[in-house]
């Protein structure tokens, strides 16, 4: 048959983003060696910090919105369609949910998931506007949600911080500044109770957060979803061929809002490790896991294992970074430049890798053809 | 059906249409001109059309040309170029390390070539290997970041930190003789703009007083910025290397069954196209505009430049009509502390909206023009119950009037054919 063998596709699908990495982690003892460090030394030094439980536990801090992010990025890439508006979709949602969320008093069965329902209907809101305006004016989402980005970060968000601001909490003993805080029946517990029953006591006053589990939720809601719904199979139909999906009678209008909305949905759900965190919308919150998170579908390639792997990669290196500092073995700066060429790295890799793949079915159904051709000869 | 226009109207608009671009681009301005005059006269305010204020708005408006005319060249050649903000990201970096090393002038081709590399990088990823344009832009828009903060790492100048530069010198600037009182060699001629500006006359002093701004103490960045928006129109449509980037554009097949080497052109366009984001981050870096290097300083700039190429319907006139637009209220937003001169700029959109709400009626797209009259009725209404515009609001005003252009005019641009298609050589 034309399809290749199970493992021979496996391993082309691994190969790629391997081969991606250790393109970056050349280029870049290249480059540390140019500036005169050694890059042996700097990794040896990251990866002995990152065995350590704090570490870890910052690691998966850092990754669980980064994949929150890279999910709702990576359903508008399964149909073909790219919302570049994340970035601007999560810091809304989350300002919004934290705002809203402070002022209700519920017990917390009803006020984590009316936080977390208001963060999601703010983001499926903005990102299905991008939709609405693709389908019945033809503004390509790209232009558009980039547009919504300004327009949410530079406009809404700003004015909103002004407007919400109240005096702001002691977090960690520094006084921060932000939205009125939640109550405590409105943020997702830390699972450091659940760690330590399998670990040692964490230290240095680390917490892991509960928004992991959302996270996890996230990744098996969006798997299920595109492999074992209808919506799911038209959605990527539409992304390997619209018009096939279309006569086979798919309403292409009605998938793009749809995906969009449920990409916004997935992307309002980004900001919530930083307000239950904190407890608080913060004035200088962090920004770019939108960016970051398109980084992290494309390493990831679109699929829910994959990005969990690549948002725990990117977490890695911008967590494990910090110790160069300290041990002076490189600029901390150096992952930065990582995460840049793995990512252009591996998408030239899945590219290179497809043509390949396409090749040899080719190669193979020409095989096929000739043989078929003989026995009837 | 259409309902059948009055015959002189429909004829008198045919021939506006059919004066050329360098006639009809100025009376554009003109009717402009004459809004703000009307609209500042009506609010009691003079900022609408000072010489400082086209001054900051001709600044403001540099970058988003340089980016936007490197997007004209990319996408002529078929490649979307999403990546024009982190290229422009490393003409800031280089352009402020160049002039602090060498001097201004080699700071200016230091982010030429930071922002070219960009260029080359995009063209290899998606002309050579053939990956999708936007991919590729986002990929370069991570990378360009992380460059500069690892370079400020490990650069060794002085006062240089992780974030930002020491101060940077710049190329200097020109006044223009006669017209606005610039100087050749001791002599000071006089300063015909600055005496028609301070008669009073309507309209006339007003355009005299914005002309004076465009032409005092320009940049000799701004110079050339402005000499490239001639120049590009005429190399991409009078000459054979044009014809050829723009084939790649339309229609690469074509251009490959003529022997044309499509690759070899797209490559020289994206790489015009980040030499040119990069010279527009040199002026971002550079005293133009802000005189020491910050990171994350390009604020989207480059985006901003997409918009304008887009608002600018893939032609370099329009590019620069666009940019001045969007550079228009950041030169307001500058020194409008208490928010009045901004206000009056919600009338002028009003009318703007008007304007549009009658002509789509006029082609009979009742759903448009409901749509404009709605939103114009919501800017008078917001118009009326205040008295000032918070600085937010102008921040993201080109944003809106981005989104706005592409609702009510997306279906009349129109975009190079092969615009953003991977193109693969003999595959046709």
């Amino acid at each position: 048959m034309t399809t290749a063998p199970t493992w021979k596709r496996i391993v082309l699908a691994v190969a790629a983003p391997v081969a991606a990495v250790l393109v970056a982690m050349l280029l870049s003892s290249v480059v540390l060696l140019i500036v005169g460090s050694n890059p042996l030394r700097a990794f040896a030094d990251m990866f002995e910090h990152a065995s350590r439980l704090e570490t870890m536990v910052d690691i998966l801090n850092r990754a669980t919105p980064l994949y929150i992010s890279g999910i709702a990025a990576a359903v508008g890439f399964r149909m073909g369609l790219f919302n570049i508006g994340v970035e601007g979709q999560y810091l809304l949602a989350a300002i919004v949910a934290a705002h809203l969320g402070a002022q209700v008093a519920l017990p917390p069965v009803l006020h984590i998931p009316f936080i977390l329902l208001v963060a999601m209907v703010v983001g499926a809101a903005y990102a299905g506007f991008a939709g609405v305006l693709k389908v019945t004016r033809g503004i390509n989402e790209v232009i558009s949600t980039i547009m919504l980005n300004a327009i949410a970060i530079s406009g809404l968000v700003a004015f909103l911080v002004n407007r919400w601001q109240s005096g702001g909490a002691v977090v960690g003993g520094v006084g921060r500044v932000g939205t009125e805080p939640i109550p405590a029946s409105g943020r997702i517990p830390n699972l450091n109770p659940l760690v330590e029953l399998f670990t040692r006591e964490i230290r240095q006053g680390k917490t892991l957060t509960g928004v992991l589990i959302i996270a996890v939720i996230v990744g098996v809601v969006f798997h299920l979803l595109l492999n074992r719904t209808r919506f799911g199979f038209d959605l990527r139909a539409s992304g390997i061929n619209p018009f096939a999906a279309q006569v086979g009678g798919v309403p292409p209008k009605r998938m793009v809002v749809m995906a969009m909305v449920i990409s916004g949905i997935f992307a309002g759900l980004v900001g919530m490790s930083e307000i239950m965190n904190l407890g608080f919308f913060p004035a200088n919150p962090i920004q770019g896991l939108g960016f970051t998170g398109i980084a992290v579908a494309l390493l990831g390639r679109n699929r829910a294992v994959g990005a969990a792997v690549a948002a725990l990669l990117f977490a890695f290196l911008d967590v494990s970074s910090g110790v160069l500092q300290f041990s002076g073995a490189a600029s901390r700066e150096i992952v930065v430049i990582m995460q840049g060429i793995i990512i252009l790295a591996a998408v030239i890799a899945y590219e290179i890798a497809r043509r390949a793949r396409e090749r040899e079915e080719a190669a193979a159904a020409a095989e096929a053809m000739v043989g078929e051709r003989g026995e009837a000869a | 059906m259409r309902p059948a226009e009055p015959l002189s109207t429909d004829r008198a608009r045919r021939r506006f249409q059919d004066l050329p671009a360098y006639i009809r681009w100025p009376l554009y301005a003109a009717a402009a001109i004459f809004v703000l005059t009307v609209v500042q006269g009506l609010d009691g305010t003079d900022r609408l059309t000072s010489a400082t204020t086209a001054q900051s708005m001709l600044r403001w408006a540099v970058p988003i040309l340089l980016a936007g005319l490197g997007g004209l060249y990319s996408e002529r050649s078929g490649v979307v170029n999403i990546g024009l903000e982190g290229m422009m990201v490393m003409g800031t970096w280089m352009g402020a390390w160049g002039a602090l090393k060498f001097g201004p002038w080699w700071g200016l081709l230091a982010a030429i070539i930071g922002g070219a590399l960009g260029g080359l990088l995009h063209a290899l990823a998606t002309v050579t290997f053939g990956v999708d344009h936007i991919i590729s832009g986002v990929a370069i828009n991570i990378l360009a970041p992380g460059m500069t903060r690892f370079l400020s790492s490990i650069v060794e100048i002085p006062g240089w930190s992780i974030t930002q530069s020491p101060r940077i010198p710049g190329v200097g600037s020109a006044t223009v003789p006669v017209l606005a009182g610039g100087t050749i060699g001791s002599w000071t001629s006089p300063d015909l703009l600055g005496w028609l500006g301070s008669r009073d006359w309507f309209l006339i002093s007003d355009m005299a007083d914005i002309l004076k701004g465009l032409l005092t103490r320009a940049s000799w960045v701004t110079i050339a910025a402005l000499i490239l928006v001639p120049f590009s129109a005429w190399l991409l449509w009078r000459t054979r290397f044009g014809l050829r980037v723009r084939i790649c554009g339309e229609y690469p097949a074509a251009g490959e069954a003529q022997g044309i080497n499509v690759y070899k052109y797209k490559y020289i366009a994206v790489i015009i196209s980040g030499a040119l984001a990069g010279l527009g981050g040199a002026f971002i870096a550079g005293p133009e505009l802000s005189g020491i290097y910050l990171e994350g300083q390009t604020q989207g700039r480059g985006f901003v430049g997409l918009a304008a190429l887009i608002f600018g319907n893939w032609k370099p006139g329009g590019v620069l009509g666009a940019s001045l637009l969007f550079g228009y209220p950041f030169g307001i937003g500058l020194r409008d502390l208490d928010g009045s001169a901004s206000h009056s700029l919600i009338l002028v959109s009003a009318i703007g909206l008007a304007l549009v709400a009658i002509s789509a009626f006029r082609r009979g797209r009742k759903v448009d023009a409901g749509l404009a009259v709605g939103l114009g009725a919501l800017s008078v209404l917001w118009y009326l119950l205040s008295e000032s515009v918070e600085s937010v609001w102008i921040n993201i005003f080109p944003y809106v009037i981005v989104l706005l252009v592409l609702v009510f005019f997306a279906q009349r641009l129109r975009v190079p054919a092969a615009d953003g298609q991977i193109y693969r050589r003999g595959e046709a």
